[in-house]
């Protein structure tokens, strides 16, 4: 089947079988950011945007990809590198399989929700499974990236 | 593993019905239950581009398109206010927001999953499903009939007052739930809704009139009904067991649940 979509900004056409997820689609494709972690829909680690919004590429067959902006951490690289400096400073990095979905989701949360709380970083994070870090540091890494963010923000 | 041989994007509900009346094709929800089975369909039938994925809002009733995602049920503005708050806490406690974002209203209520949220919260008020060829009927006799191979087009939740609870008991966040609840007074009629026993969700009956003009009672006889009627749906319910809890357990929580439920649509607590 043919499929037209945006990947990280380039519009591309391309050939893809019926059953193929977006997962595999996006990895052959070169996006080796989207990890194949539980592939039962519950850890989090293949998150991508699709339209802005953040889906498990695990679930999502590629066909579905068309007409849609497919968003991956390859198309973020510069938010993924300001705020990865910060998870790696509140020790939040350690195995680091589950920062590309992790950050892809912090990414979705913070255009959804501009200055969340603990409690709402924690709800809208849960679905993204941790075995290292027990979750604290990386909260601990989102409040602090948001007041530097804010204090940039005021500072311009 | 699930095998897809064909993938046909319907243009009308029309087509997508026809297709799927070959016994080994299926309509596709958001997949994340379909991909986890290990079959092979025939023709994957995406109704995704028939503009069944918004709620309106009317004087009368919602209008849920089958492919709405949960996502969009749990942060729409109506329905939280509608239900005070009972259908996002049906929804927010299911694995994350990603996932929401994928699954959709019409594969969790065709599906009639025993875990389902969704189908003991959609339950528990006065909700109607649309069907292709069926039409209208109530979600209440939808839920037992066997699956065919109708196509869901819409779940529609009429606004008769309500007042409604729902709580449900994980054993670890994000995971099935051990055991749902939600009770509700839709209209004058008291309903008692359990799911996760781990079958099929089931409305239990006030036979005995326990809960009979509930909203008119006092403080101190609405606590008690609740408490009465708690110990009347334990004894009813019947729960069975599996890797998550035992059946005595599920009992347990039958009737820590329904009376906390029916306190909190007493006024009596805040649990939702």
């Amino acid at each position: 089947m043919k499929i037209s979509f945006w990947l990280n900004g380039v519009y591309c056409h391309e050939e893809v079988e019926p059953g193929v997820m977006l997962l595999d689609f996006l990895r052959e494709k070169g996006c080796a950011s989207v990890k194949r972690g539980c592939e039962t829909a519950n850890c989090g680690l293949c998150t991508v945007l699709m339209d802005e919004k953040p889906v498990l590429s695990c679930s999502v067959l590629a066909v579905r990809a068309d007409g849609k902006k497919i968003v991956t951490m390859e198309g973020m690289q510069r938010e993924a590198e300001e705020f990865g400096s910060f998870l790696a400073q509140e020790g939040a990095e350690q195995c680091g399989f589950c920062n590309p979905g992790f950050i892809m989701n912090v990414f979705a949360m913070l255009k959804e929700i501009k200055e969340p709380t603990e409690e709402q970083i924690k709800e809208y994070l849960s679905g993204n499974l941790c075995r290292c870090s027990g979750f604290v540091s990386q909260t601990r890494s989102i409040l602090k990236f948001l007041k530097y963010k804010k204090a940039q923000e005021g500072a311009v | 593993m699930l095998k897809i041989k064909n993938y046909v994007k319907a243009k009308s509900l029309a087509e997508a019905y026809e297709l799927n009346q070959k016994k080994t094709a299926c309509i596709l929800g958001g997949m994340v239950w379909l991909k986890m089975s290990d079959r092979t369909v025939s023709t994957a039938i995406d109704i995704s581009g028939l503009g069944l994925d918004t709620i309106t809002e009317t004087e009368e009733e919602f209008v849920i398109g089958a492919m709405t995602s949960l996502r969009d049920l749990e942060t729409d503005s109506g329905l939280e206010r509608y239900t005070k708050g009972a259908v996002k806490e049906s929804l927010r406690h299911i694995v994350g927001v990603q996932f929401r974002n994928c699954a959709t209203v019409g594969g969790s209520i065709f599906g009639r999953f025993g875990f389902s949220d969704v189908l003991t919260m959609f339950l528990a008020m006065d909700t109607w499903v649309e069907l292709y060829d069926k039409g209208r009927i109530p979600l209440s006799e939808f839920a037992q009939m066997k699956k065919d191979r109708d196509v869901l087009v819409n779940v529609i939740v009429k606004k008769t007052p309500l007042s409604v609870c729902y709580l449900s008991q994980r054993n670890t966040k994000t995971d099935f739930p051990v055991l749902t609840c939600a009770v509700s007074l839709v209209g004058e009629e008291a309903r008692t809704v359990i799911g996760a026993r781990p079958a099929r969700p089931v409305i239990v009956g006030d036979e005995k009139g326990i809960l009979k003009n509930f909203k008119y009672l006092s403080k101190e006889k609405k606590k008690e009904a609740a408490k009465v009627f708690a110990e009347y749906a334990a004894e009813k319910v019947k729960t069975g067991s599996n890797m998550r809890a035992s059946a005595e357990y599920r009992t347990l929580l039958v009737k820590v649940l329904t009376k906390r439920a029916w306190e909190a649509v007493g006024g009596m607590t805040d649990e939702d």
